[in-house]
């Protein structure tokens, strides 16, 4: 089959799986670009995981399409299809040694003993990982593991890399350390990283595009910038950063609350703001922001994000019940269609 | 002071002491049955062990306690105590390879293909037999393989020669497959169950088909459980002394059989005994084996 440059790494046409009356996957078309660090980005049972499984070969679609670089793998097993995963359990062998892991998909293909060595050493080094061949999985810490699984998966040279929320179990300090890792290691192999989440910000910072799922369907793709500042859906909006919905003639729009400017009742506002007045009924002080949630006169409730920088967490907290006003700027502001629509690039 | 005071303190003490010294709690909890084990099973197993270098005077019947290797000499010389002793191991051996060979596929379809009532009916159906009589099932096979028997039956009926199974090490090997195949199901089953689906995704995920996988990932993990299981067959056929004599009769004679015809008939404890250290001796390695095979972690 032809191979052009703009031949997309996966390609899912109306994909649909179902266990007994629930429904995993509703219908979803999706081209992941090659050499994209793509994310699949929802809650827990929106259908993330299962469409990685999908494009992995261990669920098999009751309808639609997979293609791999062109080709259609619908019906090929996952052994034999040019795709590795990170499990996010790690799934590392307890019996073998960290180089035994990582040899295993070499040693499977038949590749030679001395080769394979080579090859397994240099990706425990390059994933930071020297000197711990001989350990068993279970003598290595939680990311050491995630490492090990890691250059268990690229080792094998795969055009697409599936990772189904790799970082889940690791703390907040080590999982920053790791994204930034991961993503440099995407630009360096410049292969295709398919990244299951359901993180926002982790999705934000290291996708070239994302896509939000909800219930078994896309609810949108696209840039992160893009995803962020013009939600489609209100789900979108509130799964993307907090749901800052309002209604207002008929009109439902969302906005970003660190697009808000939040003054005291007499303050005056710049032109051209829209300016609705409220009371601030909850503060929450978060280091570098606070953020407050006010409810308007005229109905509805928006949170608005502050950042610190001459308010001290105790003139923050003091804020508590007071009347203010809102502003923002009506370009910030994005119109919502009503509720769930199919969506597509 | 008020009452129950001293009471309280000596609580508030004891606890102390649990809490400090975590063997206290052990040695509490175990105390009653190391002493019953200690007194029981371990002092007759040291006289049994002690009396196999006694003899009896042929001509008193009096045992006579003076230390000889006469009854192991007697075991290793003649050929007939000898191949008694070959017969045991060998048909316990060929037992625990007959029950691993078909617990696997059945312990692997209830842990990881058959859906949840599917396996609650193959749990009833392994454990059904462990709920009857012993003596019952080795009589029924009795009826199987007589040579009258339903076996030769269902055979002439479909115009097959009949099969001279009674009596026989053939028959003794089949009766103890279908015995002891229960205690090789179960841990083979619990072996399998442990090993995570994600083991067997990724090894797939990597490029290994299903027999690649199923020797490379599946056969190690669930070896433990197979070797617990064998523990169990190969012991308790090694022990066994019913099955030989009922369905295998005097062709096939097991080293319990002439324990008991020692004992039972011509009083020779001490030669019963020096028969009854062999299985043991022959446990304790294979025990060593298993042990080295990491068989303990699964049961």
């Amino acid at each position: 089959m032809a191979r052009g440059a703009d031949t997309p790494a996966v390609r899912l046409l109306g994909i649909r799986r179902a266990y007994g009356n629930v429904v995993a996957i509703a219908g979803i078309d999706l081209d992941i670009a090659e050499g994209e660090f793509f994310t699949l980005l929802g809650p827990s049972g929106s259908g993330k995981t299962t469409t990685l499984r999908v494009i992995a070969g261990f669920e098999r679609p009751d309808a639609g399409r997979v293609e791999l670089q062109g080709v259609d793998v619908t019906r090929t097993a996952p052994s034999e299809r040019a795709v590795n995963t990170v499990f996010q359990d790690y799934a590392l062998f307890p019996h073998m040694t960290v180089l035994e892991n990582v040899e295993y998909g070499l040693r499977v293909k038949g590749v030679p003993r001395r080769e394979r060595r080579e090859r397994a050493l240099e990706v425990l080094e390059r994933v930071r990982l020297p000197g711990l061949g001989s350990r068993k999985p279970t003598q290595l810490s939680g990311g050491q593991r995630q490492r090990v699984a890691l250059a268990r998966a690229i080792v094998n040279g795969p055009p697409v890399l599936l990772l189904d929320e790799p970082l889940g179990a690791l703390d907040l300090k080590l999982r920053q350390e790791m994204q930034v890792f991961l993503k440099e290691l995407q630009r360096e192999l410049g292969i295709t990283f398919v990244y299951v989440t359901h993180d926002q910000e982790e999705a934000l910072t290291m996708s070239d595009r994302l896509a939000v799922f909800n219930e078994g369907r896309i609810e949108q793709v696209g840039a992160p910038a893009e995803v962020y500042e013009h939600p489609r859906s209100e789900f979108v909006a509130g799964f993307v950063g907090v749901s800052n919905v309002l209604e207002r003639g008929g009109r439902r729009f969302t906005i970003r609350p660190e697009k808000i400017h939040m003054v005291e009742e007499e303050a005056t506002l710049p032109s051209g703001h829209e300016i609705e007045a409220g009371r601030v009924r909850d503060v929450v002080y978060v280091g570098m922001v606070t953020r407050y949630v006010v409810e308007l006169d005229a109905g509805g409730e928006l949170a608005v994000v502050v950042q610190n920088l001459e308010t001290s967490s105790q003139e923050a907290l003091e804020a508590r019940g007071k009347r203010v006003r809102l502003g923002w700027r009506p370009e910030h502001t994005f119109e919502i269609t009503p509720h769930k629509e199919e969506s597509e690039q | 002071m008020q009452p129950g005071r001293p009471l309280r303190a000596a609580r508030l003490y004891l606890t102390g002491v649990f809490w400090r010294h975590r063997w206290g709690k052990g040695l509490v909890l175990l105390a009653p049955p190391l002493l019953a084990f200690a007194l029981v099973y371990l002092a007759s197993l040291a006289a049994l062990f002690v009396s196999s270098f006694w003899t009896v005077n042929p001509f008193t019947t009096e045992i006579e306690h003076h230390w000889t290797l006469d009854n192991f000499r007697t075991i290793f010389e003649s050929s007939a105590y000898r191949t008694i002793a070959l017969r045991t191991i060998g048909i316990a051996a060929a037992v625990t390879v007959t029950d691993a060979i078909l617990a696997f596929p059945l312990g692997y379809f209830m842990a990881r293909l058959a859906r949840p009532r599917t396996r609650a009916f193959l749990f009833v159906a392994v454990l059904l037999p462990l709920w009857s009589s012993y003596l019952i099932r080795v009589y029924i096979w009795r009826l199987i393989l007589d040579q009258n028997g339903v076996l030769n039956w269902t055979l002439r009926q479909l115009g097959l020669g009949p099969l001279h199974l009674a009596y026989s090490n053939w028959a003794v090997w089949i009766v103890f497959s279908y015995v002891w195949l229960p205690f090789m199901v179960l841990p083979v089953y619990g072996a399998l169950e442990r090993i995570p689906e994600s083991l067997l995704e990724a090894s797939r995920d990597l490029g290994a088909r299903g027999f690649e996988t199923f020797r490379r990932i599946v056969l190690p993990l669930a070896l433990p459980g197979v070797v617990a299981g064998s523990i169990f067959t190969f012991s308790l056929t090694l022990g066994d002394y019913v099955t030989p004599m009922l369905a295998g009769g005097s062709s096939s004679q097991f080293i319990g059989n002439v324990v008991y015809s020692s004992v039972g008939i011509s009083n020779n404890v001490p030669f019963a005994a020096a028969f009854a250290t062999i299985p043991l001796a022959v446990m304790a390695v294979y025990l060593l084996i298993a042990r080295k095979l990491g068989a303990f972690e699964a049961m």
